[in-house]
């Protein structure tokens, strides 16, 4: 994992169309790694909310005997926020902020590219 | 969750922040120790040593921060397996005060420590007496206002 190897990754996540923008997170501190957003969107918060959320759906999962998580998907009403837990033994969270009607099978795809080569 | 405060206007900020952030302990208190607050903590010794720490710590790295001719840091970070600690200074009205966060990574992370501490400087900054200077601690104060303080924050 190198800074401009992330930064490509994040390049093709917010290249999709209803991308609003892109990051790298740390699972365990809930810290931004790396990121491409647009502005109005608060980096740090979605970081810190997102890896929250990781370890209590983890928990939920775990309890539910389902194992670990591969994609999660939260619709919202002006949009949505797609996390691909990345890096090794899903130290790291990929995470797009979209718009509503955005694609979600390709931003998927996109993020489960980049979560298998820069990260 | 135990929340006990010497100063009461500190009450309802670190009320929301404890709850928000997920903390384990916090004690907020002011660059010499003096304690305003502190949540989590279930004896005064350990708010004693935590306190005197805390301060030590601070007053350590604000020197560091002088000889590199910076400003005094905002926050530092120490994080182990189990437990993570964030040390934080800020001013207020009621002058500069210190925020030390004990937290299990269990339960919460940095990221969520530092973002909602945001909005307790906000609080607290909002909620601190505008008037009055506040009073600089002589040595020969400092026990007696330690123990009225300790007295305060465990009933006694």
């Amino acid at each position: 994992m190198t800074a401009p190897a992330l930064a490509r990754a994040l390049d093709l996540i917010t290249r999709v169309r209803g991308v609003r923008g892109a990051m790298v997170v740390s699972r365990s501190d809930g810290l931004v790694v790396a990121e491409q957003l647009m502005e109005g969107i608060k980096g740090s918060a979605v970081a810190a909310l997102a890896s929250s959320l990781a370890g209590r759906l983890q928990r939920a999962m775990i309890s539910a005997g389902l194992g670990s998580s591969q994609f999660w998907h939260l619709q919202c009403d002006q949009g949505a926020l797609l996390v691909v837990p990345a890096g090794a033994e899903h130290g790291l969270l990929l995470v797009a902020v979209t718009e509503a009607d955005v694609n979600v099978g390709l931003v998927r795809l996109e993020l489960l590219r980049a979560a298998e080569t820069a990260v | 969750m135990t929340i006990r405060a010497v100063e009461t206007w500190t009450l309802e900020p670190l009320t929301t922040y404890v709850t928000e952030a997920g903390a384990r302990l916090v004690l907020l208190m002011t660059p010499a120790g003096q304690v305003l607050a502190q949540s989590g903590f279930s004896r005064a010794v350990d708010v004693m040593a935590a306190s005197a720490l805390g301060a030590a710590i601070v007053a350590s790295t604000s020197e560091l921060a002088r000889l590199m001719s910076q400003p005094p840091f905002a926050g530092l970070s120490h994080q182990g397996q189990r437990n993570g600690i964030f040390l934080s200074a800020f001013d207020t009205d009621r002058g500069p005060l210190v925020v030390l966060v004990v937290y299990e990574l269990d339960a919460s992370s940095l990221g969520l420590v530092q973002l909602f501490l945001e909005q307790l400087v906000a609080d607290l900054r909002a909620a601190s007496p505008k008037t009055g200077v506040p009073k600089q601690v002589l040595a020969a104060d400092f026990e007696r206002d330690l123990n009225d303080s300790l007295n305060s924050l465990f009933g006694r």
